[in-house]
């Protein structure tokens, strides 16, 4: 097997997650500059839109490995 | 009449002649379809359309040509045209005519100006579409392939009936809107319905769609669901309904689409996801969620089909299309996962993206009308919509964990497909006027704010950050060769159950009858042999002088009686 590539070391995938966590708390603070034309009270606060997303995106994989319990069958189970 | 055709009758007359031409000549025959349908459609945009013909005493409007229409008649142009082009390596006269056989029904539908040319383009649509499921020829395929054609036709069957109540009542078979105040309306919103995948009937579309042919599936998430958004969005503007049940079908198709193996069924998933906005949007009723609407579904045929194509590519090659056997495919098919990126931006509404000038409509018109927890609901469902169309497509083919699988790039023609979606995908994100310059109203919306970019990058971002996060501890669901339940195991199983178990229960009955019936047959005939069969007391022969006592004994009997 040839060696593994940049990609594929762990070393370099932490690498990656931390230059886009940087990138992440970059565009969190400039909530604080960019002045938003909040329509809803909640909308205005800090950080709103990046702790929705983060905690949706946890939210939906959450429930959806509870839905797999409940849903998931063997792959030939409408074969029988 | 005027210089212009319409173009299902282009389209029509070019499947003709597909059907007829040598194998050599066809795929090159299946791109000038759309290409002279183009330019067709150029004169029928000139002269505003106008092509009606008599059916018995009505007047059926072939070609009306507003600007819904319109915009619509050159989305199915373009997605004819790039389907083309990525299926030119086939050989295969079925899909070849089929496909524009399917295109041409769709596009009478958008121009149809009646309820009876609307219902006639609506079952071509429907029978021509499922050969693009039967052409990939194997035992499941043909079986989704005819759950899928049962529910197309019931679709067919309620358009029908409501068209017909609705002609009765109005006497005018004008296709308008109608609101779902008579029963005419509600049998013609429910086979729009199900047409646009509403909840709990939609599953003919996860079902179906991923057994279809690589090039088949491109063809299919063009047409069938944006006919029907065509059809809400002219029949049933404002219908309130619509929003919850938009919101619905853009929320729960997420979860599954999480767990969902075969990555063509996860886009099937996606497809009634963004379906969903497109439905919120014609619900709003506004002018800017209508625009927001029909510029969604015109942006969603090019990003999910240049994902599907990307899919496909990678169906065609390898011949696998779990998440669970692939992975690592960047190494050998780079300018796919290219392309595939720039899709998935495009779906996850990245700025510079198409999905971001038109999406963010359907967003801006529910704050604007006050809806605030389905704007929470839709933003929950966009970051969902990022995690498994933006992220996990990409991620679980062309990157995760090295299948070991070692391919080629596909045929050129696939490659040139992909290409020109990927640049109309971009073009539309950076030039969003070019997009706005069809819509049916005028636009006044700017995506382009810091604000607007900054909300959405955000979101985004996070939404990555948790994916990565939940990767490296662990926490995400791996991708596991499985079936997931969904409405369909209420005809697949609860339906074929309840069937056989009634068969069996049937041929139980049947059998004990046949039982009885047997048993009583040869009681009787028991009986009956021993009194009349050859060795029964009648068949037995006497000698004459047993017989002259017996005539005596009758005579002695009768002179008694007569002496009485």
């Amino acid at each position: 097997m040839s060696q593994k590539a940049w990609i594929e070391k762990r070393k370099n995938v932490v690498l990656m997650v931390r230059i886009f966590l940087a990138v992440s708390i970059v565009l969190l603070l400039l909530d604080l500059v960019i002045h938003r034309h909040a329509l809803f009270t909640w909308e205005g606060w800090f950080g709103f839109y990046g702790f929705y997303g983060f905690v949706a995106c946890v939210a939906l994989v959450l429930a959806a490995k509870v839905l797999r319990k409940l849903i998931m069958r063997r792959e030939d189970y409408y074969d029988g | 009449m005027t210089g212009s055709l319409p173009p299902a009758l282009i389209f029509f007359a070019g499947a003709l002649l597909v059907a007829l031409a040598p194998g050599r000549l066809r795929p090159a025959m299946t791109l000038l379809v759309p290409l002279f349908g183009g330019w067709n459609l150029w004169y029928v945009a000139e002269s505003g359309g106008g092509f009606e013909v008599a059916l018995f005493d009505m007047r059926l409007e072939l070609l009306r040509a507003d600007k819904l229409a319109l915009l619509f008649g050159i989305l199915f142009h373009l997605a004819t045209f790039l389907a083309c082009l990525y299926a030119f390596h086939l050989r295969d006269r079925t899909q070849q005519v089929s496909s524009l056989l399917y295109a041409g029904g769709a596009l009478g539908a958008v121009f149809a100006g009646d309820l009876i040319t609307l219902f006639v383009s609506w079952e071509i649509m429907a029978v021509a579409s499922v050969f693009l499921i039967w052409a990939r020829r194997t035992p499941r395929a043909s079986a989704a392939g005819m759950r899928y054609l049962m529910v197309q036709i019931c679709s067919g069957l309620l358009l029908l009936a409501g068209a017909l109540l609705h002609i009765s009542e109005t006497g005018s078979p004008a296709f308008g809107p109608m609101g779902i105040g008579s029963l005419a309306g509600i049998l013609i919103f429910t086979a729009f319905g199900i047409k646009c995948a509403f909840p709990l009937v939609h599953s003919w579309l996860t079902d179906a769609y991923p057994e279809a042919t690589p090039t088949g599936m491109v063809f299919l998430s063009a047409f069938t669901t944006k006919v029907a958004v065509y059809g809400l969005a002219r029949g049933f503007a404002g219908t309130e309904v619509l929003i919850y049940i938009g919101t619905a079908m853009a929320m729960f198709p997420i979860f599954f689409a999480v767990i969902e193996n075969d990555l063509r069924r996860v886009l099937a998933f996606s497809l009634i996801n963004q379906v969903g906005f497109m439905v919120v949007g014609i619900g709003i009723g506004s002018e800017l969620a209508l625009n927001g609407a029909v510029s969604h579904a015109f942006n969603d045929v090019l990003f999910k089909g240049l994902l599907l194509m990307s899919m496909g590519a990678v169906l065609h090659q390898t011949g696998k299309i779990n998440g669970s056997e692939l992975g690592g495919l960047y190494k050998t098919m780079p300018i796919t996962t290219g392309l595939c990126i720039v899709g998935a931006a495009s779906i996850s509404a990245f700025p510079l993206f198409s999905g971001f000038v038109s999406k963010s409509m359907v967003m801006a018109a529910a704050v604007e009308e006050g809806h605030w927890y389905i704007w929470l609901l839709l933003l929950f469902a966009s970051a969902g919509v990022f995690h498994h169309a933006g992220i996990k497509i990409p991620f679980f083919a062309f990157f995760a964990h090295d299948s070991g699988i070692r391919t080629r790039e596909p045929p050129l023609n696939m490659l040139l497909a992909m290409g020109i979606a990927a640049a109309l995908c971009i073009l539309i994100g950076v030039f969003p006027s070019l997009l706005y310059g069809f819509l049916p109203w005028q636009v006044h919306y700017v995506p382009y704010t810091a604000d607007h970019v900054l909300s959405q990058l955000q979101l985004l971002f996070f939404s990555a950050l948790a994916f990565a996060w939940l990767n490296l501890a662990g926490l995400y669901p791996p991708e596991l060769p499985s079936v997931n339940l969904d409405a369909d195991w209420l005809y697949r199983r609860l339906g074929m159950g309840t069937v056989r178990r009634t068969e069996r229960a049937w041929k139980k009955a049947e059998q004990s009858v046949l039982h009885f019936i047997a048993h009583a047959a040869g009681t009787l005939h028991r009986a009956a042999a021993q009194h009349y069969g050859p060795e029964s007391v009648l068949a037995r022969t006497w000698s004459t002088g047993f017989s002259a006592l017996w005539v005596v004994i009758l005579l002695g009997i009768c002179l008694i009686l007569y002496y009485l």
